[in-house]
């Protein structure tokens, strides 16, 4: 920043000629000082993917699911919600500042499960959200303002690119626990233990409820169990970012059991809700934040903070996206739509997963492919090098980011075989 | 023992509060002339008839999908809401020296404006001055102030005693104001006053702010709504880019497009050439990922689809000029009843002032008596919406403004 000043004032300085002073302020610009930003990473895969002529190109960047000929998808139950919606002739009045009152409350059910004490005391409060980006920047804003007890946020490593960011714009120290084992491509428990055992108290911690993003690997629920216990021994305020709820496993309370195990321990969780993946409403920008109180009454005044959080940036949530998730999760004969559509999303990724490494073992391959199978969600860290990446990338049209990362949304059967062929061929 | 136990409760937000008190009273009689929503004479929302078909076929377009905008918004809804602020032959479009960021409503344009500013302007100097009105739409102090802002200060506006523009306290405070100091403009039908500079007087304006380097931010949230004229509503806005200013213009298409809870707004910047608009793009990008990633699509979609089809631009400007004229007229009504019953004072400002609202000039105490005894409900700064009048309202609201001011001083 002190570097910025001063070669604004060289330039001024430079261009300062008393006859010409008002002319040359006319001519130059506010914005001369700008930088230009980085480019973003994942775009950079996606335009560099578009410019590919080549006919088998795959994009496995993309954060997006797709069907089995490789496009988008547009849930059934979605159309359905939209039409049912469409027939209501409803009006466009402002939503209130914390949204669509029945999109909060079906969001909050769908994560802490019917049964939830804390809905039925009433001490949690959800707010919509502009979808899971949103609910974590109010997050990030509402534990600066009011957690003032710790500026740390723990991350595991690696974590959502977007993380850092996000927390560090609210003001808030970014720190990290050992998460992934790059040795076994898997969860590395024991890391992720003594760490977190090591981190002060009263710090923010950071979970993926399930699917973790990048590297697909989470907690078994023996494991959840000692976490939460351990984070509970350390005074932790924990932050659940569950963007994949239903998408991980196909079981909408199998993915939430971790979020929902670690508030029956006693832990006041704050959650952040994502329906981008699981209802496909990606561009709608649905989702929500919520935060277990002690009791309604500390409820009822975070609410409010929440309001004058949300206010000063854009008002009032869309009304589209959540009119759309809350007719879903409210009409009986839609909710059961919607799960077998999320368990379809999630079985096939799941059989591209198998079929993969089947190509691979035929392909004659002889990695250990097993954690291809074992990561759960969207995304899959293959562990192929960066080396490895580029290759695939400038051999065979095949993009993904270089942490060897794949989205397995963009594999389909139809070209699957030709993945397993170029992974293998940059790994033998 | 809980983390929030010293959380405060917040007090409501003003407007919302006021809206809150309406839908509990349980008089016959009452009146919402609060929040700044538009009604029909039968006091209901109004979805324009443009926008019901345009959700129709976007409804049943079945090649249409949910996926990701790009982080600056949909592109055929950013170049053309630009165009509407600035005439498709502004010489700063032919130039390709306008860039756009499709926002959360106006709110959300004035907030990624505001945090883009905070970073990169007179050297990221977050006591560089914001001037807003005196007074002005209460969430401006708000939007800079959370963007980091230290310095929000007022620059003389209205005038009570004559219920105008203060236009040399106006004059005074941008010949005083530091160089470099961001200056909120509203682009037409001031938001809370309802009254605008003329275009001689908007020419005064900006040949100060152009002498002594001050950055002018519009807020443009009732383009077409305020003289039913798009043009019109927008000549300060091309008066400033034709002089060679670089600018923001934060455009809200929640009134005239009347799609409030879609949230589609527009930030425009107008940069003195295409490799600084690239850069700051770039930097827009970057905040914009950190607050909401990409804007939603819905509410985007109608107003491209509307603004790039010529007969269902015509039809909305059509639409638009439906809800301007309803206002003129209530506001013609309204000095007429108070003119017929001789309420003391002089009452010209009412259809001197423009667009959606009037500031009265009622004092809080009479405004207390209009929400108390008479069920009339309006703001305390005396703030009207126009649009909460109707044919059927109008003489319980004149004669309870009579009321108020022969009762209560």
């Amino acid at each position: 920043m002190a570097l910025l000043k001063s070669c604004r004032i060289i330039a001024t300085a430079g261009a300062y000629t008393p006859a010409l002073g008002v002319i040359s302020h006319r001519a130059s610009s506010w914005w001369s000082e700008v930088q230009m930003g980085p480019p973003d990473p994942i775009l950079g895969v996606t335009e560099a993917f578009k410019r590919d002529t080549n006919s088998k190109k795959m994009n496995l960047g993309v954060g997006a699911y797709r069907d089995d000929h490789g496009k988008p998808y547009v849930l059934s139950c979605v159309r359905k919600a939209e039409a049912q919606i469409a027939s209501k002739q409803l009006d466009k009045e402002y939503l209130p500042i914390g949204g669509l009152a029945e999109f909060n409350k079906a969001c909050a059910q769908l994560a802490l499960g019917p049964d939830s004490e804390v809905l039925k005391s009433g001490r949690s409060i959800t707010v919509q959200s502009i979808s899971g980006t949103g609910s974590l920047r109010i997050g990030a804003n509402f534990l600066s303002r009011f957690h003032t007890a710790a500026r740390d946020v723990y991350l595991p490593k690696p974590s959502w690119g977007n993380h850092t960011p996000i927390f560090r714009d609210a003001g808030m120290q970014l720190k990290a626990y050992t998460y992934y084992d790059p040795k076994t491509c898997g969860f590395d428990f024991k890391g992720a233990l003594d760490d977190i055992s090591k981190i002060p108290e009263k710090s923010i911690i950071v979970l993926h409820a399930c699917a973790h993003n990048p590297t697909g690997v989470d907690p078994r629920p023996e494991q959840w169990k000692e976490m939460a216990a351990v984070i509970k021994k350390r005074n932790l305020l924990v932050f659940f970012d569950m963007a994949y709820q239903g998408f991980a496993s196909g079981d909408i309370d199998r993915d939430a059991w971790a979020v929902r195990h670690f508030i029956e321990q006693g832990h006041n969780v704050v959650l952040s809700q994502s329906f981008a993946k699981n209802m496909g409403l990606y561009g709608e920008r649905v989702g929500g934040f919520t935060v277990v109180c002690k009791d309604a009454e500390e409820a009822k005044r975070v609410e409010s903070q929440l309001k004058i959080l949300i206010r000063p940036i854009y008002s009032n949530p869309p009304m589209n996206g959540a009119r759309i998730a809350a007719t879903i999760l409210n009409t009986p004969d839609l909710y059961k739509e919607w799960l077998v559509e999320v368990k379809s999303m999630a079985d096939r990724i799941i059989r591209m997963r198998e079929l993969l490494v089947t190509n691979l073992k035929k392909e004659g391959s002889t990695h250990n492919w097993q954690h291809v199978i074992d990561q759960i969600g969207m995304f899959c860290f293959t562990g192929l090098k960066p080396e490895q990446v580029e290759r695939l990338t400038n051999e065979f049209s095949i993009y993904m980011t270089k942490d060897g990362r794949i989205s397995v949304a963009g594999v389909t059967s139809g070209n699957v075989e030709y993945l397993a062929h170029a992974v293998h061929a940059v790994t033998k | 023992m809980s983390l929030f136990t010293d959380v405060p409760q917040a007090a409501p937000v003003a407007v919302f509060k006021l809206t809150a008190d309406f839908r509990e009273d349980q008089s016959p009689n009452k009146v919402n002339l609060g929040v700044g929503a538009y009604r029909t004479d039968e006091c209901q929302p109004w979805v324009l008839p443009v926008v019901k078909k345009v959700e129709k076929m976007i409804v049943e377009d079945s090649s249409l999908n949910h996926e990701y905008l790009p982080i600056l918004g949909l592109p055929e809804f950013r170049s053309s809401a630009s165009k509407i602020a600035l005439g498709e032959d502004s010489p700063a479009v032919l130039e390709k020296r306008v860039g756009a960021v499709q926002c959360l409503g106006g709110t959300g344009a004035l907030k990624i404006g505001a945090e883009f500013l905070r970073r990169w302007h007179n050297g990221g100097n977050t006591k560089t001055p914001v001037y807003v009105s005196a007074p002005t739409w209460e969430n401006h102090n708000g939007v800079f102030g959370n963007a980091g802002f230290e310095n929000i200060r007022p620059y003389k506006y209205w005038d009570a005693q004559k219920r105008g523009l203060d236009l040399a306290g106006f004059l005074g405070d941008l010949e005083s104001a530091p160089e470099h100091s961001i200056f909120v403009l509203h682009a037409c039908a001031h938001n809370p006053t309802g009254t605008d500079p003329s275009q001689d007087e908007w020419k005064q304006i900006a040949e100060i702010m152009k002498r002594r380097s001050l950055f002018p931010f519009f807020d443009s949230a009732y383009q077409g709504f305020a003289s039913g004229n798009l043009e019109k509503d927008a000549w300060a806005i091309r008066y400033f880019v034709s002089q060679g200013f670089e600018i923001f213009c934060a455009q809200s298409f929640s009134k005239n497009f009347g799609l409030y809870n879609e949230r589609v707004g527009n930030l425009t910047i107008v940069a003195k050439d295409q490799e600084n608009l690239t850069r700051v793009l770039s930097q827009m990008e970057m905040i914009v990922r950190i607050t909401w990633s990409n804007p939603p699509s819905q509410g985007a979609r109608v107003v491209a689809t509307t603004l790039n089809d010529p007969d269902l631009f015509a039809e909305w400007k059509g639409n638009v000029k439906t809800m301007a004229d309803r206002v003129l007229l209530m506001r013609a009504e309204l000095k007429a009843k108070l003119l017929a019953l001789g309420t003391p004072g002089t009452w010209d400002h009412i259809t001197e002032q423009i667009g959606m609202f009037s500031f009265t000039g009622l004092n809080p105490k009479q405004v207390q008596y209009l929400v108390k005894e008479k069920h009339v409900y309006l703001m305390a700064s005396g703030r009207i919406n126009m649009c909460g009048l109707t044919t059927k309202n109008i003489d319980y609201v004149a004669e309870s403004i009579h009321e108020a001011v022969t009762r209560v001083q």
